[in-house]
């Protein structure tokens, strides 16, 4: 039994069923991602004036991967116009450029990520507060060593932006000095929290849009040789779940790096 | 696929729906969209640093979602052919627009709506 409407439009939507399903599919990611984006709002908003971290993210990795995500929208958009005019050498390049390009903003989401568990917020029992890069933290030896900074209140840690020079230096600190210590993990804040579990969920469709678009480079080509008109709206379905990807960071990027 | 399905409604090959594909019009196109976007992402990260004695902490972020939102429209308008798409998907776009307004709504709604008694720090 063959699948209707796979290839030609149904005269009642105007569309083949798989573009439509990939508009409702759409549709209701836009309704996950919004009500994550309002919960970021109201957390944001009800913060204690002062008590919002700015500038706790690395700028220049974030504008990197805007930048290569939104290569990978084009040459996303490239592959599917490739196999519109029949070129299916180029469709594989760009979709292989488009599988690199996701592979590349996963890593730097991996390096960001590394940064911020690495990062450490040290209570002591004297009052004061350290704050910096964890160098070592050997249970064996009786201090851990840390690359940062002394404060005196935590309200110091939220505003890096406002500071305009960070001196930061190897401290040693005892563990007999240690009132509690905790790194940058989702745990840590409310703006943590939402950092991980936007950016998070955001990776993960990046991933799943990977697999996708590697199936189509890979094994689901074979569909090209027997079906190329279908195997053209695979990929443009697929190339419209990545822009969809691509649009979602465009929102994330400011509203996490840069505000 | 059905030979049987081949119906003179079915997309030619090199085309998108009534518009005929070119592919070096479509790389111009892919430059123009990623310049735009570039110059925006760089608009957005310059008017984050500009001194809040100007704008103001809330007018500087609604800068910033407004270059946000014409970045996004460049993006689904040009490289998800929204700005020509068949009624059926604008009907979807419709209703989650309404729905996400709704949400939106009904956050801003509860932001205010505290308990008779509420005592606010």
């Amino acid at each position: 039994m063959e699948i209707p409407y796979t290839v030609e439009a149904r005269p009642d939507t105007g569309l083949y069923n798989a573009k439509v399903g990939i508009w409702l599919f759409l549709a209701s990611e836009v309704m996950l991602f919004g009500g994550l984006f309002s919960a970021y709002v109201l957390l944001r908003v009800g913060a204690e004036p002062g008590t919002w971290p700015h500038g706790w993210q690395n700028i220049v990795l974030g504008t990197i991967n805007t930048i290569v995500l939104a290569l990978s929208a084009i040459t996303t958009l490239m592959a599917w116009v490739a196999c519109k005019v029949r070129e299916f050498g180029k469709f594989k390049f760009f979709h292989a450029c488009t599988l690199l390009l996701a592979l590349t903003f996963l890593c730097i989401k991996f390096v960001e990520y590394s940064e911020h568990l690495n990062h450490y917020e040290i209570k002591l029992t004297d009052g004061r507060i350290a704050d910096g890069d964890m160098v070592s933290n050997d249970p064996a030896q009786d201090h851990v060593v840390i690359k940062g900074r002394f404060d005196k209140t935590e309200m110091d840690l939220y505003d890096l932006r406002a500071q305009k020079e960070i001196s930061e230096t190897e401290i040693t600190i005892p563990r007999s000095q240690i009132e509690s210590m905790d790194n940058y993990g989702p745990w840590h804040n409310n703006y943590l929290a939402l950092y991980y579990t936007l950016t998070g969920l955001h990776a993960m469709h990046i991933l799943g849009g990977s697999i996708v678009i590697g199936y189509l480079w890979g094994p689901g080509r074979k569909l090209w040789k027997k079906d190329p008109e279908r195997f053209t709206n695979r990929v443009e379905v697929s190339g419209l779940f990545w822009h969809f990807v691509d649009l979602v960071w465009i929102f994330l990027f400011p509203v996490l790096y840069l505000t | 696929m059905s030979e049987s399905h081949n119906t003179p409604s079915a997309v030619a090959p090199g085309s998108h729906g009534d518009h005929p594909v070119d592919f070096n019009s479509y790389m111009r196109r892919c430059a123009g969209v990623f310049g735009v976007v570039v110059i925006a992402v760089g608009l957005m990260i310059w008017t984050s640093y500009l001194p809040e004695t100007h704008l103001g902490w809330s007018g500087k972020i609604a800068i910033i979602l407004v270059i946000a939102s014409f970045n996004a429209f460049i993006v689904a308008g040009f490289l998800m052919h929204l700005i020509s798409e068949r009624k059926m998907v604008y009907t979807i776009l419709g209703f989650t627009v309404s729905f996400v307004i709704g949400l939106f709504g009904l956050t801003f709604y509860a932001m205010t709506d505290f308990p008779k008694h509420t005592v606010i720090h």
